[in-house]
């Protein structure tokens, strides 16, 4: 969904697990950032139609980002900056080959 | 009340954008307690967003501007004020016990006096297919940009009005990104109806320089813009693949792999709702926003709106609100006397006019359409509950009055997000199909918490988290 920029300069790498891959972000990145740049989309899949979610906003309002992170519910992604060993689950309607 | 306290304070600023900060610096230079909660990382807000972190020279900025936050910023670290970062304010109770979640810890903080800076957001402007992945903000796009230095990948579309329109185009385009195209709602009509503010308008030339750089920049990378565009649909299996846009009596369709939406912006309402701060629709900006006296004084004495979230006028007339707010403050907290609040007021007063004198022609220029903001029956307007146009249209039909019993009836506006997206289009849709006033429909009653709040940091708040409601009679 989203590149980095080729001569953005470099930040340390960070690691992190989405639905048990293996996500490589960068220092400073919001959890919603990354995801993006690492192509997990959907994010969530809507509770009432299931149909594909993806962030809206990125500053905190749409809540279309929300995921599990660390065994927390429904935390939006694009307001949590990443850290070495997160642990991130999305619900299971939005995942790969669900 | 006083043994859940866990600190008290002169002042608490909620918001540490362009109004914030200079609120909070201000006031300390005046001798107030201050505290400033902030949802971001480091202060700056959405406009000046990580000036002080991360990727200097990453996307294209607007030299000046940029600058201006740095200094503000720098301010505000220099002043007494203490800042909280990374902390998100989801109530404020009557007596101004204002409850904070960080780091999953719940903490209260009893102002005084409390300075709501919470800013705007992009209105939401439900089409269809809008829900699709690959369909963003274009302001989403501009912070994947400046905090982490990412584009979209493929083929990026910008469709809407507004100048953040034009202005994310360009960064985008500049930093390598495959921009197709721009597609305005703005036409000749629009131009015409602006018109009669041109003239005030060209009074700040700094305004025009900037917007005429964004446009060149467009040509330069050859992307294409349609203008006076009236209908905007998105299609994709799974994710969005193509747009679709009405253009005269044709129709376009666009391949893309990113749509990118912007209808300008409007204040954001959650905090003063939630206090019950009394609001008067704008009908010139189609948006709700709170009743504030020249000083921001809002219609409960002990609380002041600066900046965006009062009526939207830019980060420079931001700055002199958030000034003008704490002098204000200042005078309401015994501090200083009428006479020296008027001294310190007129120059600030005099300044914010000259940053205001652009609006009239801008908001008349990129007000969005009646289509846009009163969507078409297909479209889903709570992305929340998945409740359509439509929908809210035939609970109209019913009878339905306001936005508070359409979500009896529909769930519209009942999930997570609190109506913060649909707020203003169910307001629209309910006052358009019962031919009324948008100010008789009304708006969302907001209650607490303004987040999700983990029940465990609720537990450990002191008090065990028994903020008692007394706007509801009840407890939170």
């Amino acid at each position: 969904m989203f590149r980095r920029l080729a001569g953005a300069k470099a930040r340390a790498e960070v690691v992190i697990d989405v639905d048990g891959e293996r996500v490589v972000a960068r220092e400073g990145d919001t959890l919603a950032a990354a995801m993006l740049v690492a192509g997990c989309v959907p994010f969530r899949a809507s509770e009432r139609s299931g149909a594909p979610r993806a962030p809206l906003c990125m500053i905190g309002a749409c809540f279309e980002c929300r995921v599990e992170v660390d065994g927390a519910g429904s935390r939006r992604a694009c307001q949590v900056v990443v850290v070495p060993g997160m642990r991130v689950r999305r619900s299971r309607a939005a995942r790969p080959g669900a | 009340m006083s043994e859940r306290t866990a600190g008290e304070t002169d002042v608490v600023v909620v918001g540490a954008g362009p109004a914030g900060m200079a609120a909070a610096t201000r006031a300390a230079s005046l001798g107030l307690r201050v505290r400033v909660v902030d949802e971001q990382q480091s202060p700056g807000g959405q406009v000046h967003r990580g000036v002080t972190r991360g990727d200097e020279g990453v996307g294209p900025r607007f030299g000046d501007e940029h600058l201006r936050g740095r200094e503000l910023v720098r301010a505000l670290h220099a002043s007494t004020a203490t800042v909280e970062p990374g902390a998100t304010v989801f109530d404020v109770d009557p007596e101004l016990g204002v409850a904070v979640l960080r780091d999953g810890i719940a903490h209260e903080i009893r102002a005084r006096h409390l300075i709501v800076a919470t800013g705007a957001i992009e209105r939401a402007v439900p089409f269809p297919g809008w829900t699709l992945p690959g369909v963003m903000n274009a302001g989403a796009a501009q912070v994947l940009l400046e905090t982490s230095a990412c584009v979209p990948s493929g083929r990026v579309v910008l469709a809407g009005c507004g100048p953040l329109l034009l202005l994310v185009a360009s960064q985008l385009a500049d930093a390598g990104a495959n921009v197709v195209a721009v597609v305005e709602t703005t036409g000749a009509i629009d131009h015409a109806r602006a018109l009669p503010g041109l003239p005030r308008a060209l009074a700040t030339p700094a305004t025009f320089a900037r917007g005429l750089a964004w446009l060149r920049a467009l040509r330069r990378h050859g992307v294409e813009r349609i203008g006076g565009i009236r209908s905007l649909a998105a299609e994709g299996a799974g994710r969005v693949e193509r747009v679709l846009v009405g253009v005269g009596d044709r129709a376009r369709e666009i391949a893309v792999d990113t749509l990118l939406v912007h209808a300008g912006v409007v204040p954001n309402p959650q905090l003063a709702r939630l206090m019950r701060l009394e609001h008067r629709w704008d009908e010139r900006a189609l948006a709700w926003r709170p009743r504030v006296d020249a000083f921001g004084r809002s219609s409960d004495p002990r609380v002041s709106v600066a900046g965006d979230g009062a009526g939207i006028g830019g980060a420079r007339a931001a700055e002199t609100d958030g000034a003008i707010a704490a002098i204000d403050a200042a005078h309401a907290l015994g501090a200083i006397d009428a006479r020296v609040r008027a001294r310190l007021c007129a120059p600030l007063l005099r300044e914010r006019r000259r940053h205001l004198a652009v609006r009239p022609w801008l908001d008349a220029l990129y007000r969005p359409p009646g289509w846009l903001v009163d969507p078409p029956d297909a479209a889903i307007v709570c992305r929340c509950e998945d409740v359509t146009a439509g929908e809210i249209r035939s609970v109209a039909r019913l009878g339905v009055r306001g936005p508070n019993q359409a979500k009896a009836y529909t769930r519209c506006g009942m999930g997570p997000c609190q109506g913060r997206v649909c707020g203003t289009v169910v307001t629209t849709i309910l006052a358009r199909a019962a031919g009324v006033a948008p100010a008789a429909v009304g708006y969302y009653r907001i209650r607490p918490p303004l987040v999700p709040v983990p029940l465990a940091a609720l537990a450990r708040m002191p008090g065990g988290g028994n903020r008692r409601d007394e706007r509801t009679g009840g407890a939170m």
